[in-house]
């Protein structure tokens, strides 16, 4: 029983009420996954798996038996910041950064989202094969990522320089 | 939390056995489930993960479709022929929670879901006839703001919170089951119960008793069909009234119609009365109005909330309004 977390094997915990989130932070020190709520409200949490976003704090860790998990830890490369990442710092993005993990991992897995096609709350024409990430786009389908600091502009922004133009390019 | 015994589960007859022997509760995405056990709202001294079968969605002889009960939420909603041929079903999904929740939260799960009522929620400080059964209810006379005002009694003013049993309930959907005593299926519209004296007994279901699937039937009307959800915010929050819709006009006449309501009741609320009066009739704002009347005629409201019966009478009136003037 072991799951994949940023490329490494990573022994499933015994206690099944550990949650993902816990695991990650309180046994792997991997501490850049955040806890806001621990009830799945705020998105601090959020981290990938197998590409998809979710709330680490409402999973627990023994059903996501080998899967592979990302954590913003596993989202940069060869000591160079994932693109998103950069956008962040470049447009202000965050005041006291809490929330700022979470965000990214969603932001990435949101743009692959879109790239196939899958429709949001905002999304006029549910038979289009394409949606086009406009600004309302990409608040409805951020908004499970709460900001403390009211950040949002620049994360919009950085969203938007990240991938706005070619949202159907690959996000990494 | 309170400890449990976890085991996964290879299909429906796995389940099953693997809950009768240990009295387990049934995990999906653990969205709302591990929420309440983490408040030790729910205990259960055993979980079957029922997310490793039962995922797909697949389009039956009949052309309705059969969806594994398994299957996550942003599966269903961006299927294509959920998305043709049941948009109010993509559009009240996709209306609720956040994306991350949807990618975790399974179709079963959220049949099962359970109420947002904060009293619930405060094991603490609150009586909650749901969670201890006859301590009383603190909604009544308390905030009640989000409360029910169809079908409610004087044990349980909570309401039904998911979007997407809504348009379920529009649609005509049929639950199916597996238990030791065999299977069975069940119209949607008769899976949860009104709260009556015993709030805590949410459905219909026996203990033990597996969702496998929810067939869809063929429902030419629901090609047009919609969803409206109105909240506190303009994202991210439960339904303060949601409407799901579907509506055939023939000649300016109403030759079909379904209608249901969120919000508002212990149970995603199908709108027979309102639908009967609309058979048939002329498709006009006013006729909308007379039928969102005869539904809202027997609803009560609480304290603070008597704007949602003026609030579904419009938002009724509106989805209607919309699904007539389009084109086709
Ligand atoms: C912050 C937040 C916001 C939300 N906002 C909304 C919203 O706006 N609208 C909305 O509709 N919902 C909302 N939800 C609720 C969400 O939709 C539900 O939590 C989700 O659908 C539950 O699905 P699950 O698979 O995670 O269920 P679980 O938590 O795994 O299970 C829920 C219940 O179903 C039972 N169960 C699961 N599968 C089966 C099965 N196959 N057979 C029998 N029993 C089963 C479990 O035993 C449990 O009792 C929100 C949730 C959160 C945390
Ligand atoms: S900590 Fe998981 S959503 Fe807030
Ligand atoms: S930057 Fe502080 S919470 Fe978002």
């Amino acid at each position: 029983m072991c799951l994949i977390v940023n490329g490494r094997e990573v022994a499933v915990p015994e206690d099944p009420r550990v949650s993902l989130l816990d695991l990650l932070r309180e046994r792997l020190d991997l501490t850049g996954t955040k806890k806001g709520c621990n009830q799945g409200a705020c998105g601090a949490c959020t981290v990938l798996v197998e590409g998809e976003r979710i709330v680490s704090c409402l999973a627990l860790a023994v059903q996501y038996d080998g899967r592979c998990i990302t954590t913003i830890e596993g989202l940069a490369g060869n000591g160079e910041l994932h693109p998103l990442q950069q956008a962040f710092i470049d447009h202000d993005g965050f005041q006291c950064g809490y929330c700022t993990p979470g965000q990214i991992c969603s932001a990435v897995a949101m743009v692959g989202e879109v790239r196939r096609g899958v429709p949001s709350h905002v999304t006029s024409d549910l038979a289009a094969e394409r949606v086009a990430l406009d600004r309302d786009e990409v608040r409805e389908r951020m908004s499970g990522n709460l900001c403390r600091c009211g950040a949002y502009n620049g994360i919009v922004d950085a969203i938007f320089d990240a991938f706005g133009d070619s949202p159907e390019e690959e996000a990494r | 939390m309170t400890p449990f015994q976890y085991a996964g589960a290879s299909d429906a007859a796995d389940a099953v056995r693997r809950a009768e022997a240990t009295g387990a509760r049934y995990l999906g995405g653990g969205t709302n489930l591990v929420d309440l056990m983490r408040e030790t709202i729910e205990r259960p001294a055993a979980l079957v993960d029922v997310t490793g079968f039962s995922r797909e969605v697949i389009e039956q002889e009949n052309s309705g479709l059969r969806i594994g009960a398994a299957t996550r939420n942003t599966a269903l909603a961006e299927h294509p022929l959920v998305r043709t041929r049941y948009p109010v079903l993509t559009r009240a999904i996709v209306a609720g929670a956040t994306a991350q929740i949807r990618n975790m939260a399974t179709v079963g799960g959220n049949l099962l879901q359970r109420t947002r009522c904060t009293y619930f929620y405060d094991d603490d400080g609150s009586r909650c006839n749901k969670r201890s059964p006859g301590q009383g209810c603190d909604a009544l006379d308390g905030f009640n703001r989000g409360h029910a005002i169809l079908g409610a009694s004087k044990a349980c003013v909570a309401v039904n919170p998911s979007d997407m049993c809504v348009a379920l309930a529009a649609l005509d959907a049929i639950i199916h089951l597996e238990s030791p005593g065999g299977a069975r299926r069940l119209p949607l519209t008769d899976l949860h119960r009104l709260p009556g004296e015993r709030p805590d007994i949410e459905t219909v279901l026996a203990p033990g008793e597996l969702i496998t699937a929810i067939e869809l039937p063929a429902l030419p009307i629901s090609m047009r069909s919609g969803y409206r959800k109105v909240r506190d915010r303009a994202s991210y929050a439960f339904a303060l009234v949601s409407v799901a819709a579907a509506l055939h006009i023939e000649d300016g006449h109403i030759e079909d119609v379904r209608l249901a309501l969120g919000g508002v009741s212990h149970k995603p609320w199908r709108a027979w009365r309102a639908e009967e009066a609309l058979r048939g009739q002329p498709a006009s704002e006013a006729m909308f109005r007379r039928a969102a009347d005869a539904e809202l005629s027997e609803a009560r409201p609480l304290k603070d909330n008597g704007f949602k019966i003026e609030l579904a009478r419009r938002t009724i009136v509106a989805i209607l309004a919309q699904l007539a003037g389009e084109k086709r």
